[in-house]
């Protein structure tokens, strides 16, 4: 385990989402570099399919980063972003792995301060999980 | 439609782990409406069960496939090489999907993914209701449309019993009383009188207590001879 980075994926909004993260990054408020940040045009168009192919291909842990829920700019996507990170909590915790591994938040476009903290947080749990069936060869 | 609910993955993972090469195969009609086996789940399934094996050090490999239905053996023989080739074919269609590639291929593994459940309709987004069970001899241009086979708890064919309610039933009291809707749909229609008609005892013969039911075309049937053509052109 010595030396290696977590890998954490984020799924974020390209409204709220993907702002809050660039606000940050402008506002020299530093985080994590490893993170893998995709973009996408709603949370409602995160599937519970991208997700699990993530942690597939060696994702630790991921996050899901949509609008506040009743500040969404699409209405309802970060409502839809939420339930399909619930049903893939499900599906984890049906076939034994830590659902916490997945995790949806909210966040408005000016919340600067929150993107650092959820990174640090998402970050912070990949290394105390570490990768899903250990150290690869 | 026919509606499903997956099994839950601990239990099909457990069914598929003694195997090396599991096809997992879906299927576009009904199971892909009611949300337990089109293309989607069927990917999703499989992404799940690699994660699972990932976490427990476990060597399988997958194949998702989806067909267009699993019940018409036409369809299922477009992945027959697939489903050969594969250790053990994880049916993720409805039980008559399963069935028929145990029928086509009976030396070959087929398990199934799904839970098969009613014979439902959407009522609004992810609620499937059950509205008839076939029984078949169906009665329902006497009850207004509604049947009171499948919606009714007690099957009543005069009703409603000495438990309903407020318009609810006592087997369940967040479940409508068949025979108020009844009711209330033979009102709209202008047709009450029905509702003090005496229906006899139904004759269940057509339904599933005699055994296994099968349903003929005369017209539709292929003669001999042209089973003949049908099979050289295949």
């Amino acid at each position: 385990m010595t030396g290696r980075k977590p890998k954490v994926v984020g799924f974020c909004c390209e409204r709220h989402g993907m702002d809050a993260a660039v606000l940050s990054a402008r506002s020299g408020k530093g985080f994590d570099a490893s993170v893998r940040l995709v973009q996408v045009p709603c949370t409602g168009r995160v599937d519970g399919m991208h997700i699990l192919k993530a942690l597939e291909d060696g994702a630790d842990c991921v996050f899901v980063l949509g609008c506040l829920e009743k500040n969404c700019y699409y209405d309802t996507g970060s409502i839809e972003g939420r339930k399909r990170v619930d049903y893939v909590k499900q599906m984890l915790s049906e076939v034994g792995i830590e659902k916490e591994r997945i995790e949806m938040f909210n966040a408005a476009s000016t919340n600067a301060w929150m993107f650092p903290e959820i990174v640090s947080k998402m970050v912070a749990l990949a290394k105390k999980l570490g990768p899903i069936g250990g150290e690869k060869q | 439609m026919i509606v499903a609910k997956r099994k839950p993955l601990n239990e099909i993972a457990e069914m598929v782990a003694p195997y090396k090469r599991v096809s997992v195969i879906g299927c576009r009609s009904c199971v892909a409406i009611c949300l337990a086996g089109g293309e989607k789940e069927v990917k999703m399934l499989v992404s799940a069960l690699k994660v699972k094996n990932k976490k427990e050090g476990r060597d399988q490999e997958f194949e998702a496939l989806v067909v267009e239905r699993q019940c018409e053996k036409e369809w299922v023989k477009e992945v027959e090489d697939k489903v050969l080739g594969s250790d053990i074919t994880l049916s993720m269609a409805c039980s008559l999907g399963a069935q028929t590639i145990g029928d086509m291929y009976p030396s070959h593994l087929t398990f199934p993914g799904l839970n098969t459940g009613i014979f439902g309709v959407p009522e609004e987004q992810g609620v499937w209701s059950e509205k008839c069970v076939g029984c078949g001899n169906c009665i329902i241009h006497t009850t207004g449309g509604i049947c009171p086979i499948s919606r009714c708890a007690k099957s009543m064919l005069n009703g409603p019993c000495g438990g309903s309610a407020n318009r609810k039933c006592e087997v369940n009291l967040d479940t409508d009383c068949a025979w108020s809707a009844i009711y209330d749909r033979l009102k709209i229609q202008n047709r009450l009188e029905l509702i003090e008609k005496v229906t006899p005892a139904k004759d269940w013969s057509t339904s599933h207590a005699g055994g296994r039911r099968t349903y003929v075309r005369e017209d539709a049937k292929l003669t001999p001879h042209q089973k003949k053509g049908k099979e050289a052109v295949q």
